[in-house]
């Protein structure tokens, strides 16, 4: 038995009974929150941009659904297929996502400033976006791989340095956002896997003594790490009072557009979106936009679609049929969490300013392709699970 | 296999991992539901309103100050539009580096040092939060298109069009107009101050400041719609046009405030001069000497050494207006109002004839003539032209000894010890000695428990001694604790001139809109009358006018070729340890006055060695601007044929 043959000893009534299968055999509500999520993205982009670019108000709308269609093929095709045949692609995979990032770093030297992107001939393509899915299939195979010929402690340092190491590239393209999100996935992986709790205590302490260092002592001895742009975005978070026209300006006036959404928004009155109080409203504040436009319940019912996504994820977790199956879809879960928290918390003023989008929501092709591939895996260990159960059952008959 | 399992399970640390996890999400969603009730549902009328507000750029355009004019309507103070440079602290880069930098650039163009514009900064804020900070008053236009075109690379960096203060005379007239200052934190809680907005410009001194709410005019709002970089999106929403203020018309008369000024700044001491309408108290001229340069203060910042410059003693104190701040011993040009006590309570006629032995003896003290002069026996009016101290010694005494406190009631009701109640701020009551307040002084002075316990310090200190009779005989030539100002003696004589009437000096004599209307003339009642016995009037009068006038009176070597009949009082006040100052106090025509004027120059000597020729200077102006304007009429000058012609080889009187 190899290790990820993990025994699943799943009550198969419950399974049998709770699990009910849409076409294909996909699971319905994972579909009803992920094109949910879509339709409200168009939706919303349609009231904001309908008069941003003339003569043509389905810019936005148009390029979106391009890609939603484009990621809704790929989460087609990627829940077909066993995802367990990830696993022995990690190295592969990990390479893959390596050769990106840097690949942009370097692009990024070259041109002597901030760079994300990789200019395509029909859009421009971010690959440390496609790194979140990429680690998170490669790094759970690794995971599993703990406990042969090294000990726990090394394995766990293994881990930690190849999910941190992308983070660290990532956060120097720079990309504070996505680089948080990759550290995210990585700590979740280790705490599913069973990593040992002592383990997750000397990291957390670590990681407490590398965000002072970051902010405080590296700054005070002359060699700041972060920009300066980022350093003020997250310490004018920490102190309000300072200069309402930069950092504090933009969560001001998403405050200023959620609030005044009240219960039920402000539709075509939206002034704080409309013109232009709250920045980049298509991607970082999107749901600066819901709240304004649709007020609470509409704030509410996009968060409810988040929690229908999130909830499923970690339903599919339990229902996997073996450890590498939960290990990604305990990794999606924490990368959906950690984007919706961070992103909507920025919006609502209770996180620092951080650019991350909104999964589904936020205008971008790479994200809503990723995000819809990161649905198709979940899809794939969903689908693989009833397989397997189905089998079992079949062999119990 | 799996039947045999009724509960399988997940291995309890998966399921606990799980659960953490799911925890979580829960924490997650709870924290931005209720954050969302919070902001939406239970502050949204809150959040809805800052919306409504943050859409609307208030434009607030400045209204210009009102002009003021003299009394022939000629401008003493208009505005000039200047391009001023300022920062706007909301708009500066926040972070310190880039800040500095941007300082550093600006710096090079408009020739200041990063570390002096972060000083403007760190002070006007200070003064003035959340407010344009000033720079500079006066920016090139060359440096106004570039930083226009560089907008990009200068944040916070704008120019305004701004009015600033104008002074086509330079300095004359800066003591009575004062200046203009932006509105402090401070005076923005006044009530006088209200609707003002921080960066509004308001009198701080002179009449600039009595006149304030006439002369500053009403703001205009333009209230337009803008986008977050404040570039305007639609229309504009309301708006009211800036109102001009008023203009304000000052009784000043132009040639005589210019001869005036320039008679007192022929002197190297300090000084100072009123010349009053005695009818109705309106100024025709006032000026203190040392002045300033009133353009200094249209600079947004005034650098400390300049502004000690203005306050120091050592400079003389520019910025204090002697004329109505003054605190002096006014010699004898006091004498007057003893002579109006002491006729008034019986205790002298016109015609009491009281004997000047060159020396008058009280508790063992000699009290002497100047020039130990004795002038034999003499009456009122004689007494008052050679000045005679023994005379007034005399009566002072009498008027003490008789104890009803006459000498202090006349001179108080004539308004000495009292500010008089003229339009400029800042004036001084001056000091009326009475028993009472000597006494009062020196028995708290005596108790043990005062500050200064028992210990007294001797020579001037009011708390040395008990009022006694050598008080009474200083204060009846004009000395000992007396404090008064040239204002003040004006007023005195004019009420004695004139019959009675204290009169309220103003400078203000009108408010004019801008389109020259009247809106208010500027009439004050007199603040009381007294009823002085014409006989004793005449008997006064006659007497100053031969000091002035006939030989052998104390300023006839000035005004006996004065070609108009005229009557005035020398002073010479002793102020140790400074040399004597030099007053005088005129009132022309005689024998119907219709002009005082009291000058005074510190250290100046005998009355009639500095204040006297100041005095007759300004006479001059002021007959010289009637005999043009008479010329220009076709008349005639009233009161030029009745000359005296002037007596030559006569002896000379006493010098004071």
């Amino acid at each position: 038995m190899v290790s990820d043959a993990y025994p699943r000893p799943f009550d198969e009534r419950r399974q049998a009974g709770m699990e009910r299968s849409g076409v294909l055999g996909l699971d319905p509500l994972l579909i009803v929150a992920a094109l949910g999520l879509i339709a409200f993205s168009l939706f919303t982009l349609k009231a904001v941009t309908g008069g941003d670019i003339p003569h043509e108000p389905y810019y936005y709308v148009v390029r979106q659904a391009i890609y939603a269609v484009l990621g809704i093929a790929l989460m087609l095709a990627v829940a077909r297929v066993d995802y367990s045949r990830f696993r022995e692609l990690r190295v592969g995979l990990y390479t893959a996502m390596m050769s990106g990032i840097i690949l942009v770093l370097l692009l990024g030297e070259a041109t002597r400033g901030s760079r994300r992107w990789i200019e395509l001939p029909f859009f421009t393509f971010q690959p440390s976006e496609l790194g979140k899915v990429l680690l998170i299939t490669a790094l759970a195979g690794f995971a599993i791989d703990r406990g042969r010929r090294v000990s726990e402690r090394q394995q766990t340092a293994r881990l930690l340095l190849m999910g941190f190491v992308p983070a660290l590239i990532v956060f120097l393209q720079p990309d504070l956002g996505t680089a948080l999100t990759y550290v995210v996935i990585t700590l979740a992986i280790l705490f599913v896997v069973g990593v040992r709790w002592t383990h997750f205590a000397l990291l957390g302490a670590l990681l407490t003594a590398a965000v002072a260092a970051v902010l405080m002592i590296a700054p005070a001895i002359g060699h700041p790490v972060l920009k300066d742009y980022q350093e003020e975005r997250l310490t004018s978070f920490l102190n309000p009072s300072s200069d309402p026209r930069d950092a504090t300006y933009q969560i001001d006036q998403s405050l200023i557009a959620i609030g005044s959404g009240g219960k039920v928004g402000r539709g075509a009155n939206s002034t704080q979106t409309e013109n232009g109080f709250v920045p980049d409203r298509t991607t970082d504040f999107i749901f600066s936009v819901v709240g304004e436009r649709f007020g609470f319940v509409g704030a509410a019912f996009v968060l409810s679609l988040y929690a229908l996504l999130i909830w499923r994820a970690l339903r599919i977790m339990t229902l996997s049929k073996n450890l590498y199956g939960s290990l990604i879809a305990g990794g999606i879960a924490a990368m959906f969490m950690c984007q919706v928290l961070v992103n909507v918390g920025v919006t609502i003023g209770i996180m620092p300013v951080t650019g991350i989008p909104l999964p589904l929501m936020s205008f971008g092709g790479s994200s809503v392709v990723v995000t819809l591939m990161a649905v198709g895996l979940l899809q794939s260990i969903y689908v693989q699970a009833r397989l397997t159960s189905k089998s079992r059952a079949d062999l119990l008959r | 296999m799996f039947g045999e399992r009724e509960r399988p399970l997940m291995p309890a640390q998966f399921a606990l991992r799980v659960a953490i996890l799911s925890g979580f999400a829960l924490v997650i969603f709870s924290i931005i539901f209720f954050r969302l009730w919070y902001l939406q549902v239970l502050s949204g009328d809150k959040y809805l309103k800052q919306a409504k507000n943050n859409q609307v750029r208030e434009v607030t355009v400045r209204a210009p100050r009102g002009e003021i004019l003299d009394r022939q309507g000629q401008v003493l103070v208009d505005n000039r539009t200047a391009l001023a440079l300022q920062l706007d602290p909301t708009e500066l880069p926040s972070s310190h580096r880039r800040r500095a930098e941007e300082f550093a650039r600006l710096g090079r163009l408009i020739g200041m040092s990063p570390n002096e514009i972060a000083k403007q900064l760190h002070q006007q804020t200070k003064e003035l939060p959340a407010n344009p900070v000033t720079l500079e008053r006066d920016v090139a236009y060359d440096l106004v298109f570039y930083l226009r075109e560089n907008q990009a690379a200068y944040p916070g960096v704008n120019v305004e069009r701004v009015h600033v203060r104008n002074y086509p005379d330079g300095s004359l007239g800066a003591q009575i107009f004062g200046y203009v200052r932006e509105v402090t934190e401070q005076q923005l809680k006044e009530p006088r101050y209200q609707g003002l907005i921080p960066g509004d410009q308001v009198g701080q001194a002179g009449v600039e400041n009595t006149y304030d709410n006439v002369l500053r005019g009403t703001n205009g709002l333009t209230r337009v719609q803008v986008d977050a970089e404040g570039q305007p999106t639609g229309g504009v929403l309301s708006q009211t046009e800036a109102e001009a203020g008023h203009n304000l018309l000052l009784s000043i008369d132009t040639p005589v405030q210019r001869a005036g000024e320039a008679a007192l700044g022929s002197f190297s001491t300090p000084g100072a001069f009123v010349a009053m309408n005695v009818h109705n108290g309106e100024i025709l001229g006032l000026g203190s000497s040392p002045t300033f340069d009133p353009t200094i203060f249209t600079k947004p910042v005034i650098p400390t050494a300049t502004y000690e410059q203005l306050a120091s003693e050592t400079t003389g104190a520019p910025l204090t207006n002697r004329a109505i701040q003054g605190l002096y011993p006014t010699g004898s040009t006091f004498k007057p109002i003893t002579a109006v006590a002491a006729l008034e309570s019986g205790l002298l006629t016109p015609s009491t004839t009281i004997y000047d032995g060159g020396v008058f003896t009280l508790g063992g003290i000699d009290f002497r003539n100047a020039g130990n002069a004795s002038y034999g026996s003499l009456q009122l009016p004689e007494a008052l032209q050679v000045s005679s101290d023994v005379f007034f010694y005399n009566v002072g005494a009498t008027l003490d000894r008789e104890g009803s406190g006459a000498q202090q009631k006349w001179a108080s009701e004539l308004g000495i010890g009292h500010p008089t109640g003229i339009d400029l701020p800042g004036e001084m009551a001056g000091l009326l000695p009475t028993p009472a307040w000597r006494n009062k002084l020196y028995k708290e002075a005596q108790d043990p428990d005062s500050p200064g316990g028992t210990s007294i310090v001797s020579g001037q200190d009011p708390t040395d001694r008990p009022w006694s009779g050598g008080d009474a005989v200083n204060l009846a030539v004009g000395q000992g604790d007396l404090q008064a100002n040239p204002l003040q003696m004006a007023v005195a004589y004019a009420a004695i001139a004139n019959g009675g009437d204290v009169v309220r000096p103003h400078v203000g004599l009108e408010v004019r809109d801008p389109r020259g209307g009247v809106v208010q003339e500027i009439d004050p009642a007199p603040q009381r009358h007294l009823d002085i016995d014409p006989q004793y009037r005449q008997a006064i009068l006659e007497g100053i006018h031969m000091a002035a006038q006939s030989p052998g009176g104390t300023s006839y070597e000035v005004f006996g070729n004065f070609p108009v009949p005229m009557a005035g009082k020398t002073g010479t006040a002793e102020r140790a340890p400074q040399a004597d100052q030099s007053w005088y106090v005129a009132l022309a025509p005689y024998p119907n006055p219709e002009i005082a004027v009291a000058a005074t120059i510190e250290e100046g000597g005998f009355g009639a060695d500095s204040a006297a020729p100041v005095t007759r200077q300004v006479l001059d102006a002021y007959y010289n601007t009637r005999e043009q304007a008479a010329k220009s009429a076709g008349g005639k000058v009233p009161s030029r044929g009745a000359i005296q012609p002037p007596v030559t080889g006569a002896p000379a009187g006493n010098p004071d």
